[in-house]
């Protein structure tokens, strides 16, 4: 996905879509905002329902709706190529009645109390629409240090990132990552491979933050440092110095930590987290706090207007979480499940958010899996088989199995995501013998 | 240029000309084969692109690794011995492929 893409096949556009006049006549369709993997997905949900309307799925990049997971992998490595994360041919969108508008900006949406409105881009576009639907997604948080707007600090979130990432890494010997949860360590491993020098510095004292439990994150650290990643835990950098990299811009050179040492950088790939992008829903006056506030069917507290995927702050959809209990989820599952909810709510159905999520995450030769979560676990079960590679931790609490981190163990993770699924447990006596499938010790209760 | 015939559940026929290079799994959810879902986009995670193969086709696919091998005890719909993960079927030249998906993935 290049620059250049950015003119190709924009035909579908906005033409069809914007128009000046933005009484309720022309207020026709559906306008999603972001074209995401959760706008994607309920645009194609929405027409294997039979969903007959116009449907207008707009995003603010130049590239045609792709796939993130593989820019920080295979994409940055260069074993996949643009092409291949493209979501759906262009004939497939028209085929389906969709209009992709590229490069579009939303600004300001007016919005009417029966749901309908007009969305304002930074281009002056106009997008009227009968019902509209957020998927707006995230942003990088930035780190805000001394020299944090040098060139070559780098954030990783969308394609473009990950074309400015790959047009440096020729000219890179040494690489800092900031940063040591997903992101970072997938894009270390990564530049690890590609020959660089790499050093991934993570505040808090372990891997991973909350994601995966200590276990899981002790595992990580061990097997990253075994395949020559220096990893330095509990610390931050202070600033980024810079030398002159020619017509005024200023190119970072080294990274300076608080006890003074100084690491050289040509690269510095910062992977802090990201930020709900809540912009709109608050202009909107709709309820926000950690991203878009929805309910059990993926509306916001206007009642008419969707919001899923990472944007969206709803109740947990673990069967039998607390009442009130809420989660904001960042992933590709859940931005799967959590539209084809949206989907049923925009053609009149009421079907609730309920479903086991589930994470992956692709480190040099470690393949995480990760099903259900695990936050309130009381109990783990490990199982380890050195000589083949595979770690497992199973989480329980009260004696059930809640969810469990695999590395390169997909039967264990196919077992867990099932038995969750269907609300059966693996008990934790049994479980921790790693020669026993855990598919034949599953029991109703 | 390669052709997959995809045949689901209840029997309905989608053919699909894909490039070679391509696997099975993008050509059918570029197109909007129903049938595929492939949540992980092609990483060996999810285990829902599954298809059974028409046994004479078989012999032209490259063999099964382990982690495929393993993947496929997980699917929705249980495996058989024609099963593979379409996300690892690369497409080739002249390559005519008949493939049945599950009545679920999920």
């Amino acid at each position: 996905m290049g620059a250049h893409a950015a003119a190709e096949q924009a035909s579908t556009g906005a033409a069809g879509a914007a128009g000046t006049e933005t009484d309720s006549r022309t207020r026709t369709g559906l306008l999603i905002i972001g074209a995401s993997q959760s706008g994607v997905q309920l645009a194609v949900s929405l027409r294997a329902l039979g969903f007959d309307e116009h449907i207008t799925l707009l995003g603010d990049e130049d590239h045609r709706p792709y796939q993130r997971p593989a820019l920080s992998k295979e994409f940055l490595q260069g074993t996949v190529e643009s092409e291949s994360l493209i979501f759906r041919s262009n004939e497939y969108w028209t085929e389906h009645n969709v209009d992709l508008v590229k490069g579009e900006y939303i600004v300001r949406i007016d919005k009417d109390a029966d749901g309908s409105g007009v969305a304002h881009s930074s281009s002056g576009m106009q997008f009227p629409f009968k019902r509209l639907a957020l998927t707006v997604g995230a942003r990088a948080r930035k780190l805000e240090i001394e020299g944090g707007d040098l060139d070559g600090v780098l954030y990783l979130r969308n394609a473009d990132d990950a074309l400015a990432l790959k047009a440096r890494v020729g000219d890179a010997t040494d690489v800092v990552v900031i940063g040591g949860g997903f992101i970072g360590l997938e894009a270390a491993s990564s530049l690890q491979k590609m020959g660089k020098n790499v050093t991934v510095l993570e505040f808090g004292p372990r891997l991973v933050g909350r994601a995966v439990g200590e276990e899981t994150a002790e595992y990580f650290l061990q097997a990253h440092r075994a395949r020559g990643l220096d990893i330095r835990l509990n610390t931050s950098a202070k600033r980024f110095t810079a030398k002159a990299a020619g017509d005024n811009r200023q190119a970072v050179a080294a990274v300076e930590l608080q006890d003074g040492t100084v690491l050289p950088a040509q690269i510095v790939l910062v992977g802090i987290g990201v930020i709900p992008n809540t912009q709109l829903a608050e202009q909107l006056g709709l309820s926000v706090d950690n991203g878009i506030v929805v309910d059990r069917f993926a509306l916001a507290s206007d009642g008419t207007t969707v919001a899923i995927g990472d944007c969206a702050n709803m109740p947990n959809p673990v069967p039998g979480s607390e009442p009130g209990e809420r989660i904001r989820l960042e992933s590709v599952n859940n931005a799967i499940e959590h539209a084809k909810v949206a989907a049923y709510s925009l053609t009149g159905r009421r079907e609730e958010y309920a479903g086991i999520p589930w994470f992956w995450s692709n480190q040099a030769d470690l393949k995480l899996q990760i099903a259900g979560l695990c936050n309130g676990y009381d109990q783990t079960v490990l199982r380890r088989d050195e000589e083949r590679g595979k770690f497992s931790v199973l989480y329980y609490r009260q004696g059930q199995v809640i969810a469990a981190d695999c590395v390169n163990a997909p039967l264990d993770f196919m077992a867990v995501k099932n038995a969750l699924a269907k609300g059966r447990n693996i008990p934790a006596d049994a479980a921790a013998d790693p020669a026993t499938p855990l598919k034949t010790i599953t029991t109703d209760s | 240029m390669p052709t997959v015939h995809f045949t689901d559940a209840d029997g309905a026929v989608r053919d699909v000309q894909g490039n070679p290079g391509d696997s099975v799994m993008e050509t059918a959810v570029r197109n909007g084969v129903p049938g595929i879902v492939a949540e992980c986009g092609g990483s060996l995670s999810c285990a829902t692109c599954h298809v059974f193969v028409r046994e004479d086709c078989l012999s032209q696919l490259p063999p099964m690794e382990d982690m495929e091998d393993e993947m496929l005890y997980g699917t929705a719909v249980d495996r058989e011995d024609n099963s593979r993960l379409s996300c690892q079927l690369r497409l080739t030249d002249e390559l005519e492929l008949f493939v049945t998906t599950p009545e679920t993935q999920v």
